[in-house]
């Protein structure tokens, strides 16, 4: 999926600069190129840009520095409401003194469209997030959840092919928001629209999206399809960020093409994969997924290095147990091991060996 | 753990104990919440509402006539106005008791003033008359102590009405007495004031029992003297004239002083009947009007509506009621002139201040402080000196006149009549009501987030239609909330329609205020406040119905 779209770009952010003050960048330099139809999520910690992105595509933030182009139109003096952005708020805005219908019919009456031809529309519009009999209701009398479908039926209704949704599930609940996280993704394929998805949960980037930007300090740090992303995180942010992610830190010994050799902190040498390293001497932090970490070093045959360690805590998660050891000095070193028929219970203060293979234990830059 | 074993049992009822518990616990909170406001309600209670209940109340009351005059406007009873008769002398007889009384108790001015709001000229006739009244029959009094020197003896009159020592006493008519003299004097008559009629002489005597009587109490009380060391009123001896001639029977009678009274019965029997019509028409020829009369028999009801008519520019007349004559009619005029006001004012403060208030909701927070503080600065200064700086600014003479002339724009002679008018009555007071509605504005503006408009925006609209469509429809209650509160302040503002109104700006309340402290016809004024309090709250009734109540907030 991550690779298929289209290479003619939709939506193009180049060299874009945006400063509140006048001396702080909020973004720095970002340049982005959607393909249509693509279902893009812009993730990021509060205060890394993420919404101030979104608020330049959709106008009601002036770039600093840059162009911004829709369909290969450069859009920066084009005011909000002739964009034709579709856009879903955090708290919905559904305009409260209207009622459902009314919200719905709000941007077919801005664009004078006939009475009758609404209807139809709104009615499809409402039949679409299955909310058909709601169309007499006022926003209040709604749940969360239904809120969440009108706003979304109503960025959608006047059929714009772009739609922005600013963190939209944020405010409802766990089981809700997986159910609508599907509904959304699929309502976008079906129609076949161009979405930007901003959100700082990385959970709902990885399940809804093509491809992620990882947002931090003004820059994207890593745009991906979310399984690269999560497997082959290009920095120490993006290792962090998304996922859990066990680190040890160290200087690069030797480097080579496919592998380079670390001594860790305790003085034991481990083999990696340099990311982004360069040279000898370098310090590095190293990133090895939980899940990746083998108790069985058996398994992992000769290519693979073992070190010793020591069980900390044991916990118990159902699917999963999650142990905690301390591995070359470090306490915190977490390992995921499947609840599976054979799978030992490890106890606390026992004395274990691990390992992984080289091309799971990535090189990153030193935090 | 099952359920307490106390509650176990109870709950297995039906339920309605459960109840019970609960409402047992909701009390406490309850009275908690009482004793919270308590202190309030009494304070209120008892220096607000209480006080204007009772204001309201005059404008209906009307008790002094019949207080005054008990004895007339119970012979009124039987006058038929219509006529245009003079009334019979028995009604003349009575006003003479009445007005007696009144007159010595200095209470006949009073309702002179109370019916001179009807009727101008009846004040000056009941001063007259109250300064007069002791010459109607004084020489029939004359005769009756020339008769015998005992008539103008205190001793042997309060021997005579008291029957002697020992001699059976009638409290009852002292009680009865005292009741209606209180009525006039609003003095408090203890029981005992060291006399009581005789019983005897109050069945031979009764109407001569009566005045004493009355003599009595307010020598004693009102006067604070013995009652046996004061020679009785004229009006005492002038009721035993009339007992004495109407035929008395008193050769049955045998207590103290018998021999003198049935000398005196001859004198009287002997001389003219009294003649009060004319002794009154004598005093002042106004009595002679039948219209006072009619006047007199028109308001002598303990309850009137003719305060409320005379404020809506009506009168009473024998027939019911009927519009004033047109040069007396102000108080129409007045009402819609405060009402049209009242809502020119309410409209430029909405016009003024729905911008500020919309800037002060979305400017950051600091320009918004400043601006705020800017708003309520007027708050910090004396009403009487903002309305006083408008005088100095719109005068004729004033700073904005002077700097047209000079200016260029109107000449010397052409200068602007700005003040001591409606316009500037509407001036000073959208600026000293502004903030008022500013101030809910805002705080309902404040509560409407930007993404309303911006997502308005997404959705196409333009900046107008953002607004219009979506930012305004959410400000109404905003503007219904400071609008009731502009309009009910404008609606009873006295003091700046006072000092800028002129002739033509002023306000009812201008008038309800004259009548308070001028004119002291409270009566009048208290009804002129309960139409303008029962139009507030048909306004706001109305209010409630168009807009709903529910849609007014102060954030």
């Amino acid at each position: 999926m991550a690779d298929t779209a289209n290479s003619d770009a939709f939506v193009e952010f180049e060299r874009v600069q945006k400063s509140y003050d006048g001396e702080n960048l909020v973004v720095k330099d970002l340049n982005l190129s959607m393909p249509k139809g693509e279902f893009l999520t812009m993730l990021g910690p509060s205060g890394s840009g993420k919404t101030t992105c979104l608020m330049m595509l959709a106008g009601f933030e002036t770039a600093t520095h840059g162009e911004i182009k829709l369909d290969g139109r450069p859009i920066n003096n084009i005011p909000p409401h002739k964009r034709g952005i579709g856009m879903v708020f955090q708290n919905y805005a559904l305009f409260p003194h209207m009622t459902v219908a009314e919200n719905l019919s709000f941007p077919l009456e801005v664009r004078k469209i006939g009475k009758s031809d609404r209807e139809a529309k709104v009615k499809r519009a409402l039949d679409m997030v299955q909310m058909g009999s709601f169309g007499g209701r006022r926003p209040a009398q709604l749940s969360g959840g239904q809120q969440q479908r009108i706003a979304l039926a109503r960025a959608l209704v006047f059929e714009p092919e772009l739609v922005l949704m600013d963190e939209p599930l944020g405010a409802l609940d766990k089981q809700l928001r997986e159910h609508m996280q599907f509904e959304i993704t699929n309502l976008a394929h079906q129609l076949g629209i161009t979405v930007v998805y901003v959100t700082h949960d990385q959970t709902e980037a990885l399940t809804m999206s093509d491809r992620v930007a990882v947002f931090d300090d003004g820059r994207i740090q890593q745009l991906a399809p979310p399984d690269e992303l999560y497997e082959s995180p290009e920095n120490s942010f993006v290792a962090q960020f998304i996922g859990e992610n066990n680190t040890l830190e160290g200087t690069i010994k030797e480097i080579g093409e496919d592998v380079c050799l670390v001594q860790l902190d305790d003085g034991e040498l481990i083999d990696a994969k340099p990311v982004n390293v360069s040279k000898v001497g370098d310090r590095t932090t190293i990133s090895i997924r939980p899940e990746r970490v083998e108790v069985d070093t058996a398994k992992l045959g000769d290519k693979a290095h073992t070190l010793k360690a020591e069980v900390m805590e044991f916990i118990y998660m159902g699917d999963v147990f999650r142990t905690r050891l301390k591995v070359a000095g470090k306490d915190n070193f977490i390992i995921k091991t499947r609840n599976s028929a054979d799978q030992r219970r490890l106890q606390p203060g026992e004395q274990i060996e691990i390992g992984w293979l080289p091309r799971d234990c990535r090189a990153l830059d030193a935090v | 753990m099952s359920v307490t074993t106390d509650t176990g049992p109870v709950l297995s009822a039906d339920g309605k104990p459960l109840k019970r518990s609960l409402n047992k616990a909701l009390r406490a909170q309850k009275l908690r919440a009482l004793a919270l406001i308590a202190p309030l309600l009494i304070f209120v209670l008892v220096t607000f509402i209480a006080p204007i209940a009772d204001m309201l109340f005059r404008s209906v009351e009307n008790q002094i006539v019949s207080n005054t005059m008990p004895r007339t406007t119970a012979e009124l009873a039987e006058w038929d106005s219509d006529t245009s008769e003079l009334p019979g002398d028995n009604v003349f007889e009575a006003l003479y008791t009445d007005i007696f009384l009144a007159a010595e108790a200095k209470k006949h001015t009073r309702l002179g003033s109370r019916l001179n709001y009807e009727q101008p000229g009846v004040s000056s006739m009941f001063r007259s008359t109250g300064r007069n009244v002791d010459e109607i029959g004084e020489d029939q009094i004359k005769a009756l102590e020339d008769l015998n020197g005992a008539w103008e003896d205190e001793t042997f009159w309060f021997t005579l009405m008291t029957g002697g020592d020992g001699a059976e006493g009638n409290p009852s008519l002292l009680k009865q007495q005292a009741a209606s003299l209180s009525n006039l004097t609003e003095s408090v008559y203890p029981a005992d004031i060291g006399f009581v009629p005789g019983q005897a002489i109050s069945d031979l005597l009764p109407q001569t029992a009566s005045a004493y009587t009355s003599f009595a109490l307010f020598s004693a009380v009102d006067n604070g003297d013995v009652v046996a060391e004061e020679e009785p009123w004229a009006a005492v001896k002038l009721a035993l004239i009339q007992d004495l001639r109407s035929g008395v029977d008193l050769s049955s009678y045998s207590g103290p002083g018998a021999a003198e009274l049935a000398e005196a019965q001859d004198l009287a029997t002997s001389l003219p009947p009294v003649d009060f019509k004319a002794g009154f028409i004598d005093i002042d020829e106004e009595w002679a009007d039948a219209e006072n009369w009619t006047t007199i028999k028109m308001y002598s009801p303990d309850f009137t509506s003719g305060y409320f008519l005379n404020a809506v520019d009506y009168q009473k007349t024998p027939d019911g009621f009927a519009p004033r004559p047109e040069d007396e009619q102000i108080y129409n005029t007045l009402f819609q002139r405060t009402l049209f006001m009242s809502l020119m004012i309410m409209g430029s403060c909405i016009l003024l201040g729905y911008p500020i208030a919309y800037l002060l909701a979305n400017l950051p927070m600091r320009t918004a402080n400043l601006l705020m503080i800017l708003v309520l600065l007027p708050f910090w200064t004396s009403l009487l000196v903002r309305t006083s700086a408008w005088k100095v600014m719109l005068q004729q003479q004033g700073v904005i006149n002077d700097t047209l002339v000079w200016l260029g724009l109107i000449d010397e002679a052409g200068r602007l009549v700005m003040i001591n008018n409606q316009f500037g009555t509407i001036v000073a007071m959208t600026h000293i009501l502004l903030p008022f509605m500013i101030l809910p504005m805002y705080s309902v503006m404040s509560t409407i987030p930007q993404t309303y408009v911006r997502a308005a925006k997404s959705l196409g609209a333009t900046n107008w239609t953002a607004f219009w469509r979506v930012y305004f429809p959410q400000s109404v209650p905003g503007i219904g909330a400071g609008s009731i509160l502009v309009f009910i302040l404008a609606i009873g503002y006295y003091i700046t329609p006072e000092i800028v109104g002129g002739t033509t700006g002023t306000f009812i309340s201008n008038r309800i205020a004259y009548h308070i402290s001028s004119s002291l016809n409270w009566g009048l004024a208290a009804a002129l406040g309960s139409i303008l309090l029962v139009a507030v709250l048909v306004l706001y009734w109305a209010y409630d119905k168009i807009v709903g109540i529910d849609n007014v907030k102060l954030g």
